[in-house]
C-alpha cells in the first residue's frame, strides 16, 4: 500500500467517524405519513423518460460521472459457484476497478479509485476481509435468508450476528414482503429495527424487493417504513426478482428519501440493484440522483450500485474516452 | 476547462450541443433569401417589400430572410391552389394517403436536421424539438394519412371544402404546420399557408419535402409574411375556410373580418388554463408536471397549466417543492441538450412578458426566481412565480405566454372549479389527484377542452383539441377535427326567400273567448317588458291574433332564466329522453289544432299542414332517441392511457327561427339544442310566432324544467342583435337574412360565441338528411378530451 492510499485511508475512517454520528437513528413508526403517501406510476415514468432528454454528460465530464459511478458499486457476486479463488479475484479488482494507464490518461490517477464495497454470502466474509486489508473498502455480507427471506425470524437475527463477527461492514436483508403485500407496516418496522439493532455499528441496507410488491405505490410505503426503523441505506431488488431495479421505481424510493429527509432530518443512502449492466443507464441512475436528492447523494456515503456486470462496460467508455478508439473486452482485467 | 478529476469531485454538468453546423450550411445556402412556395415552385415575392429577417432567438444572429407576401403573392398561392383542387380532391382517398404517408416519412428521415432548425429559429430546447415537436409532426401525418384512406366509408356524404387558408403560429412552428396541413390536405382541400414571421424555416423546408413527395403543385402552397399577408388570406374571395392558430386578440379580428363571407372558420386561441393540484396528489408527480405545464417551451404555449389552483392543506409543501426544483433548473443554449428551458421568441414577447410581471407585482403579488445563472446574452427569462395573487390581478388574468407561474389556495373541489372557471378563456385544465371520483368530478366540471388527470400537455393526432370559450372553437385532431375540412353534400338549397307579410285588412277578435300569447321565460308567460303586441295576420290577411313584442329587456331576463337552469346540463340523457318523448306525446294530441293553425297562418292545404305536424312529431322523437346515443369517443393515443372525448352542452343558445316550414324548423331547432343539454332562447319566425306562443303550452304540461326553452317573439332584427351582442350567450343559431348573418358573426366576436347561421341561404328541415341528426347535434356540443392515464 502506497504512503497516500494509507493517508486517504485515515481520511476516510475519520470521515467514517463523523459520518457514524450522521447515521440515521430512525423514528417511531409514524403511519399517518404512510397513510399519506401517493404515487402515480404514469407520472414516475414520465418524469424518468422525459430526464433522458433533459439531462446528459459528455466528454470529460461523463469520464468524471463514470469514474463516479465506479467508487459507487457495490462490486458483488451472489452465485451457487461461488468460491474464495473467485471471491479473491473479485477484491483484487475492487481494489483497482480500472487500469491504471487508463486513470493516468484521464488525469485521475490521484483519486485513488477503488468500488464503493465487495458484496458476498456469508461464507466469503473472511475471504473478502482478507483480501481487502488495508483498504477502506468494506465487506457487504447478503443477510437474512437473502432472497426470499423466509427463513425463521431467529435465524435472520443469528446470521446478522455471525456476519458481524466475521467481520462484515455492511449488511444487505430482505424484508418479509408479505409484511408489505398485507400492508402490516408495524410488523415490517418491527422486523428491520431488530435488524438495526442486531447489525450494531455495520451499516443496515434494507432489501424490499421492489419487484415482488405489486405496486409502486408500495415501494414507497416500504421505503419509508424502513427509514422509520433505522435502514442505512433502501435498496430495490436483490438481483433475484424477475424485475428488478428500475429508474421509475427508483425515482419513487429516492423521493421517499428526499421525504424522510425533509421530515424526519436524517439522510438515508440508496441503492439500486440488479439490470443496471452499462454505462448510459448508471449515468441515467447518477442524473436522477443529482437532481432528486442533490449533490450530497453523489458519494459511495449515500449511493451505491448492486452490480456484477457494470464494471465492465464502464471500463471500456472510460477506453473510448481516453483514446477515441472503442475498446475491446478482453483488453480489461476481469474481477 | 474542468477536469476529469475536478468534475469528479463537483459532480457538475457540463456542454452537451447538439451539432448544427450542417443546418447551418444549408441556411448559408440560401444567403440570398428564401422564397414562397406556390404552385410546387419556389417563387420570389411579387410586390416588393421589405424582406423579414429571422434571428436566433438565443444569440441574436441572423438566420436568413424571406419575403412579405403581398397581395400578388397570395392572390397567386390561391389561384395554385384553386387549380390544384378539382384534380386534388378527385383522387380517392388511398391516392391521397400515399403522398401523406411519404410526407410522414420525410419527415421521419430528416427529423434531426427540422429539430435543429426549429430550434434554431425558435429558441426552444433540442430535446423538445426532438422528443416532441417533430416526432407529432410525423405521427400527425401518419394518422391523417389514414384519415384520407378511410374518409369515403367513415364520412360518407361528405366532400373536401376548397380552398383553405391556415395561419399558424411561432410557438410550435412545424407542429402547428402539420395540424393544419395533414387534415386539410387529408380530406381533399387544397391550402395555402403563413407561417409566423419569426419562425418560418422550417415551413420552409417542409415545402422542399412537398416537392420531394411529389405532391401536386398547388396542393400546398407557403406564402411567407406578417400579419397584412395575413389578413389578405383571412379576407380572400376564393378561400373558403380560414383555420387559424394565435393569440385572442387577433383571433377576434379574423372572427370580426370573415363575418359573412360564408367561411367556415377554426381558431385555437388563447389560455389561462388552470393546473389543480387536490391534497391527495402525488405532490412531486405534480409538481414535475408544473415543471411540464408552465415551463415546456419557455411557457409560450397556448394550454399552458399558467394558474396553480392548489389545496389549502398542502400549499406551503407544494410551494417548497417548486421552489426546490426550480433551484436545480437549467436555462441556457437551447441547442444543449442538458437544458429544461431554452429562449424566449423575440425581445418584443421578452419586454411583454416582463411588463405583465411587473402589473402583477404592483397588484400585490409576491415574485419569486431561483437563484440560477442565465446566459449573459440572447433573450432569456428566469422562471418566475408568482403568489398571494388575487383572482383580480392581472398576472391573474392575463394570457402572460412566458415563463410565469401565478398561484393561489383553494378550500374545496366546489371552489376549485369556481376559480378554475372564473376566466374568459376555456382551453385546458389539469388535474392531480389519486383519488378517481375527485378527479373525475372536476374533469366534468371545469370548462376546457382538453382536460388531463395526473399528466400535462399530452398531445396526440389522435385526440382532439381545442377550446371552449374564447379559447376559441373547432377541433383539431382526431375524428372531431376532421369535421373541420369537410362539410355535408348539398347542405344548403337557394337563397331563403321570407315569407310575404299581408297587410291586415280589419283587427277583430277572432275566438269566442280572446287569447293573449306571452313570451314564455323561465317557465311562465310573461307580459312583454314594455307592453306592446304585435299583430299577426293570416294568410289570407286576415287578423289572426296578437303576441308581444318583445325588446332587449325580454331577451335579457330569458337569457338570465335560460343561466340559471344550468341543472338542465347534467340532467341524465335518458330523463332528457322522456321529457323529449311527453313533449312529442302532449304535442301530437293537439296534432289537428296546430295543423289548423298552420292553415290559417301559412295557407298550406290541409294535408300539407297535417304533414308538417306528424313530420314534427317525428322529429320530436328523433331528439328524444338522440339525447342519450350522441355518444363521444374514447380515442387511443400512443401511450398508456384512454383519452375520452366526451360531448358537452354548450350552455346557453340563442336560436333565430327562420319562416320555413315555422312549425317543423322551429321544433328542429330548439329540440336539438335541449337534447344535449343546452338551455336556449329562441325567437320564433317572425310572421309565424302563434305556433310558438301555442307551442308552450305543449312546453308546460310536459315537465320541461322552467327555462330550458324560453320564447321571445317580436321583431326578429333587434331580437337577434340582443342576443347575438349578450355576453352569456355562449352560441347561436341564426336562420335570417344573409346581411343578419353578417351582424351576428361580426358582434359574436366579442365573447367569440360559436355561430350557426345560414348565410341567408335555405334549408330543407323535411328532409332527415339536413333537417335533423349529427350535422346539427355537432353544432349543439363542445367536445371535451379528457386524458386519462393509468397503471399503479
Amino acid at each position: 500500500m502506497t504512503q497516500s492510499n494509507v493517508m486517504d485511508l485515515d481520511k476516510r475512517r475519520s470521515a467514517a467517524t463523523s459520518d457514524e454520528e450522521a447515521r440515521n437513528p430512525g423514528m417511531a413508526l409514524a403511519l399517518d405519513w404512510i397513510d399519506e403517501i401517493r404515487v402515480n406510476r404514469s407520472a414516475a415514468e414520465r418524469r424518468v423518460t422525459t430526464l433522458a432528454g433533459r439531462r446528459t454528460v459528455k466528454k470529460q465530464w461523463q469520464a468524471a460521472w463514470l469514474l463516479k459511478a465506479v467508487s459507487c458499486m457495490d462490486l458483488t457476486t451472489l452465485a451457487g459457484d461461488d468460491t474464495e479463488g473467485r471471491v479473491r479475484r473479485l477484491c483484487a479488482k475492487a481494489l483497482q476497478p480500472v487500469r491504471p494507464d487508463l486513470l493516468e490518461a484521464l488525469g485521475a490517477d490521484k483519486l485513488n479509485l477503488t468500488v464503493g464495497a465487495v458484496c458476498v454470502y456469508h461464507a466469503f466474509i473472511k475471504t473478502a476481509g482478507d483480501a481487502l486489508e488495508g483498504s477502506a473498502v468494506p465487506v457487504a455480507a447478503v443477510s437474512t435468508g437473502f432472497p426470499a427471506g423466509q427463513s425463521p425470524f431467529e435465524t435472520k437475527l443469528k446470521e446478522i450476528e455471525l456476519s458481524i463477527a466475521d467481520g462484515a461492514g455492511e449488511i444487505d436483508i430482505v424484508v418479509s414482503r408479505r409484511h408489505v403485500l398485507t400492508a402490516d407496516w408495524r410488523a415490517l418496522y418491527d422486523e428491520v429495527k431488530a435488524f438495526r439493532q442486531a447489525c450494531g455499528p455495520a451499516h443496515l441496507k434494507v432489501i424490499i424487493a421492489t419487484g415482488e410488491l405489486g405496486s409502486i405505490g408500495k415501494v414507497a410505503k416500504a421505503s419509508m417504513v424502513s427509514m422509520m426503523a433505522g435502514a442505512d441505506f433502501v435498496k430495490t431488488s436483490t438481483g433475484m426478482e424477475s424485475v428488478n431495479a428500475t429508474l421509475p421505481v427508483s425515482l419513487v424510493m429516492m423521493r421517499a428519501i428526499r421525504d424522510y429527509h425533509e421530515r424526519a432530518g436524517h439522510k438515508v443512502g440508496f441503492k439500486p440493484a440488479g439490470g443496471i449492466s452499462n454505462a448510459k443507464t448508471a449515468l441515467q441512475y447518477l442524473i436522477l440522483l443529482k437532481e432528486e436528492l442533490g449533490d450530497d447523494w453523489l458519494t459511495p456515503k449515500l449511493f451505491r450500485f448492486g452490480a456484477s456486470r457494470l464494471l465492465g462496460d464502464i471500463e471500456r467508455q472510460l477506453e473510448h474516452f481516453a483514446t477515441g478508439r472503442y475498446s475491446a473486452a478482453n483488453r480489461h482485467p476481469m474481477g | 476547462m474542468s477536469t476529469t478529476a475536478e468534475i469528479f469531485k463537483t459532480m457538475e454538468y457540463g456542454p452537451a450541443l447538439e451539432e448544427s453546423s450542417y443546418v447551418l450550411d444549408w441556411l448559408r445556402g440560401k444567403a440570398d433569401g428564401f422564397k414562397h412556395f406556390i404552385g410546387g415552385e419556389f417563387v420570389s415575392g411579387k410586390d416588393g417589400a421589405e424582406p423579414i429577417e429571422s434571428f436566433n432567438p438565443a444569440t441574436g444572429e441572423k438566420l436568413a430572410e424571406y419575403p412579405a407576401g403581398g397581395k400578388q403573392d397570395v392572390d397567386a398561392a390561391v389561384a395554385a391552389a384553386k387549380a390544384a383542387f378539382p384534380s386534388w380532391s378527385k383522387l380517392s382517398g388511398h391516392e391521397r394517403a400515399r403522398y401523406l404517408y411519404a410526407l410522414a416519412r420525410l419527415v421521419q428521415k430528416n427529423s434531426r436536421f427540422l429539430a435543429v432548425l426549429e430550434s434554431l429559429d425558435n429558441g426552444k430546447p433540442i430535446r423538445e424539438t426532438r422528443d416532441i415537436d417533430i416526432p407529432l409532426v410525423a405521427r400527425h401525418f401518419y394518422h391523417h394519412a389514414g384519415w384520407a384512406q378511410l374518409m369515403e366509408t367513415e364520412f360518407p356524404d361528405h366532400e373536401p371544402l376548397g380552398v383553405v387558408g391556415q395561419i399558424i403560429p411561432w410557438n410550435f412552428p412545424l407542429l402547428m404546420l402539420a395540424w393544419k396541413i395533414a387534415p386539410a390536405i387529408a380530406m381533399g382541400n387544397t391550402a395555402v399557408l403563413k407561417p409566423a414571421e419569426f419562425t418560418s424555416l422550417t415551413a420552409l423546408y417542409f415545402a422542399e419535402l412537398c416537392r420531394e413527395a411529389g405532391l401536386p403543385p398547388g396542393v400546398v402552397n407557403i406564402v411567407t409574411g406578417a400579419g397584412e399577408t395575413g389578413e389578405l388570406i383571412v379576407k380572400h374571395p376564393e378561400i373558403v375556410k380560414i383555420a387559424f392558430t394565435g393569440s385572442t386578440e387577433v383571433g377576434r379580428i379574423i372572427r370580426r373580418q370573415t363575418a359573412g363571407a360564408g367561411k367556415k372558420l377554426s381558431l385555437e386561441l388563447g389560455g389561462k388554463s388552470p393546473f389543480i393540484v387536490f391534497e391527495d396528489a402525488d405532490l412531486d408527480s405534480a409538481v414535475e408536471g408544473l415543471i411540464d405545464a408552465i415551463w415546456f417551451n419557455q411557457g409560450q404555449v397556448c394550454c399552458a397549466g399558467s394558474r396553480l389552483l392548489v389545496e389549502e392543506s398542502v400549499a406551503e409543501r407544494v410551494t417548497q417543492k417548486i421552489k426546490r426544483r426550480l433551484q436545480s433548473f437549467r436555462i441556457g443554449d437551447p441547442l444543449d441538450k442538458a437544458v429544461d428551458m431554452g429562449a424566449i421568441v423575440d425581445p418584443v414577447q421578452m419586454e411583454r412578458v416582463e411588463a405583465l410581471v411587473k402589473q402583477g407585482e404592483r397588484e400585490g403579488g409576491k415574485v419569486w426566481r431561483p437563484d440560477i445563472p442565465l446566459p449573459s446574452k440572447g433573450c432569456f427569462y428566469p422562471p418566475t412565480l408568482i403568489s398571494d395573487v388575487s383572482p383580480s390581478n392581472t398576472a391573474m388574468r392575463e394570457e402572460i405566454f412566458g415563463p410565469v407561474l401565478v398561484s393561489m389556495t383553494f378550500r374545496t373541489l366546489k371552489e376549485a372549479i369556481a376559480l378554475a372557471n372564473n376566466t374568459r378563456y376555456g382551453l385546458a385544465a389539469t388535474i392531480w389527484s389519486e383519488n378517481i371520483n375527485r378527479a373525475l368530478e372536476a374533469a366534468s366540471q371545469v370548462k376546457a377542452g382538453v382536460v388531463w388527470i395526473n399528466t400535462t400537455n399530452g398531445f396526440d393526432a389522435a385526440c382532439g383539441f381545442g377550446g371552449y370559450r374564447e379559447s376559441g372553437f373547432g377541433r383539431e385532431g382526431g375524428r372531431e377535427g376532421i369535421h373541420e375540412y369537410i362539410k355535408l353534400r348539398k347542405e344548403w338549397g337557394a337563397v331563403e326567400t321570407p315569407a310575404p307579410t299581408p297587410e291586415i285588412s280589419e283587427i277583430s277578435s277572432v275566438a269566442e273567448i280572446d287569447q293573449t300569447p306571452k313570451q314564455f321565460i323561465g317557465g311562465k308567460q310573461k307580459r312583454p317588458d314594455w307592453g306592446r303586441t304585435l299583430p299577426i295576420a293570416s294568410h289570407d290577411g286576415k287578423y289572426a291574433g296578437r303576441v308581444g313584442l318583445g325588446n332587449r329587456k325580454d331577451i335579457r331576463d330569458a337569457v338570465e332564466a335560460a343561466f340559471k337552469a344550468e341543472n338542465w346540463a347534467t340532467t341524465t340523457g335518458h330523463a332528457r329522453a322522456q321529457i323529449l318523448y311527453f313533449i312529442a306525446e302532449n304535442f301530437s294530441r293537439r296534432a289537428g289544432e296546430f295543423a289548423k293553425r298552420l292553415t290559417q297562418l301559412t295557407g298550406a292545404t290541409k294535408a300539407k299542414a297535417r304533414a308538417e305536424v306528424d313530420a314534427t312529431v317525428v322529429r320530436l322523437f328523433s331528439y328524444g332517441a338522440w339525447a342519450d346515443k350522441y355518444d363521444g369517443l374514447a380515442h387511443s393515443p400512443p401511450q398508456r392511457n384512454v383519452v375520452l372525448a366526451v360531448n358537452e352542452p354548450i350552455g346557453v343558445i340563442g336560436i333565430v327561427c327562420p319562416d320555413a316550414a315555422p312549425l317543423l324548423s322551429f321544433a328542429s331547432l330548439w329540440a336539438p339544442a335541449i337534447a344535449m343539454g343546452n338551455r336556449c332562447v329562441v325567437v320564433p319566425s317572425e310572421r309565424y310566432p302563434l305556433l310558438a306562443t301555442d307551442f308552450y303550452q305543449v312546453l308546460e304540461t310536459s315537465d320541461v324544467p322552467a327555462g330550458v326553452v324560453n320564447i321571445v317573439t317580436g321583431e326578429r332584427a333587434p331580437l337577434t342583435k340582443t342576443l347575438a351582442e349578450h355576453n352569456q350567450v355562449e352560441a347561436i343559431w341564426h336562420h335570417g337574412p344573409a346581411e343578419e348573418s353578417k351582424f351576428v358573426e361580426e358582434v359574436s366576436a366579442e365573447n367569440l360565441k360559436r355561430v350557426w347561421t345560414n348565410n341567408g341561404r335555405a334549408r330543407d328541415w323535411k328532409s332527415p338528411r339536413t333537417g335533423e341528426g349529427r350535422e346539427i347535434l355537432r353544432h349543439a356540443c363542445e367536445v371535451k378530451n379528457i386524458w386519462l392515464p393509468y397503471g399503479d
